[in-house]
């Protein structure tokens, strides 16, 4: 089973090795919209400094969300989900390999980039490190559940507008509690509270979801 | 290939199969046992179930009514449909090397040989992007000779495929079969191995559709 899951591993990040726009995509449209940001409202650090915490999620999430709809659409268009799934071993650990890559391709890129955009939004320094932890904790949470929409929409035409839909409404309580976190530690409060939150959402949907699309892939 | 059960064991068995899609029955009481040694043409005119029959049988397609059971447990099957499930970004021995990672692995010799007997010596390094359209079938069709299975489902297996592939490909049919494996395929192209025994999907429709109640429409 283990090397079932290092063979999709191994496929998935040869495929993104191929073709690096894939990979480039989700990094650039964060990156955009966080330095457009300032641009369209206030350029006055106070200001950015307040909302930075709100913006870096947001843009995280729509980063993912962007990317999120290819997750199983590329294997289901050309077959490799058909010999994916008749492969003798159960779904959810077809579903945790091509998370893991997911996560490994959109959301660490973010986390490694998120100090430099933490500066260009003037966050404090001290938020620094929060942020990067929360980033670690929710994005994994943002790939996991968005993968549940992903695994049902494949094979849908035109699926990504519903993928959405279905999606974001699971995706407000990581972004309330990943920004508050970021928030209240730029005004030096603690963030314990906010960061067993966020593990438990992260533990949570790295429990469920594995099943839950895995059968999704199935009907 | 020495693990192959005897020829005539019943491998795989169909009872009372039925299929519908958009209210439309496409075959209904379908009762067959696949044995060891068996070569099976799905035949029927378009439309008439022949992917969804394999389909049915790979696990692929839900089964609404009747019943499809390995006899064998031990029995593997391999199903290569109308998709490939090739990487076009991905050269013809990468393909290989994560489709046979499916049942097991193998080793790049294992590969470079089973796509020498596809007719694509000299390839095993190219991009399957530039491929034409029946060497990527050749491709998806090597794995034939690297996974052992015993049950070869394979969906229109001769399209794109020329003339002499299609008869290279029927020796292998023939060697599979003798060797106490079985074959079920689709083709509107002839067979013409003694063996094969034709499933014309045609007998088990209805001569009429009824709707849900059993009405006749």
């Amino acid at each position: 089973m283990i090397r079932f899951i290092l063979a999709i591993i191994r496929r998935d990040l040869l495929l993104v090795a191929r073709q690096p726009a894939e990979m480039i995509n989700p990094l650039v449209f964060f990156v955009l919209v966080v330095a457009l940001f300032p641009l369209g409202v206030s350029p006055e650090a106070s200001l950015l400094s307040q909302t930075a915490a709100g913006v870096i999620w947001v843009a995280a999430m729509l980063a993912t969300l962007l990317s999120l709809e290819l997750l199983f659409k590329l294997d289901h268009d050309d077959g490799s989900l058909e010999q994916l799934l008749l492969a003798p071993y159960p779904s959810w650990t077809l579903v945790l390999a091509k998370v893991f890559v997911h996560w490994l391709v959109s959301g660490l890129p973010l986390i490694l980039i998120s100090p430099l955009i933490a500066m260009m939004l003037f966050l404090p320094s001290e938020a620094v490190p929060t942020l990067m932890l929360s980033l670690l904790l929710g994005t994994p949470t943002l790939s996991l559940l968005g993968a549940i929409g992903a695994a049902l929409v494949t094979g849908v035409r035109g699926g990504g507008m519903l993928l959405t839909l279905l999606i974001l409404p699971l995706y407000v309580p990581v972004i309330i509690f990943g920004a508050s976190s970021v928030a209240a530690a730029s005004q030096g409060m603690p963030v314990d509270g906010y960061m067993a939150l966020l593990s438990a959402m992260f533990v949570f949907a790295l429990m469920i979801t594995p099943w839950a699309a895995g059968s999704a892939l199935k009907l | 290939m020495s693990s192959l059960p005897p020829v005539n064991s019943p491998l795989l068995s169909i009872s009372d199969l039925a299929c519908e899609r958009d209210s439309r029955v496409l075959y209904q009481s379908l009762n067959i046992t696949i044995e060891a040694g068996d070569l099976w043409h799905v035949k029927g005119r378009n439309g008439a179930g022949k992917t969804t029959f394999l389909r049915q049988l790979a696990g692929l397609h839900p089964v609404d009514e009747g019943e499809i059971s390995l006899l064998n447990n031990n029995a593997r099957v391999i199903y290569i449909g109308h998709k490939l499930g090739l990487k076009e970004q991905l050269t013809a021995d990468e393909n290989l090397t994560w489709l046979a990672g499916l049942n097991g692995s193998s080793t790049q010799q294992q590969r470079y040989i089973a796509l020498e007997r596809v007719g694509l010596r000299g390839y095993e390094e190219s991009v399957v992007a530039q491929l034409s359209a029946g060497q990527k079938r050749r491709v998806a069709l090597a794995r034939l000779h690297l996974c052992k299975a015993d049950i070869w489902l394979l969906d229109e297996p001769f399209t794109s495929i020329d003339q002499q592939g299609i008869a290279d490909e029927q020796a292998w049919l023939n060697k599979h079969t003798l060797a106490g494996g079985a074959v079920l395929m689709t083709s509107h192209q002839d067979i013409t191995l003694a063996q094969v025994k034709v499933l014309d999907l045609s007998h088990w429709a209805l001569q009429c559709s009824t709707n849900k109640h059993g009405d006749i429409i």
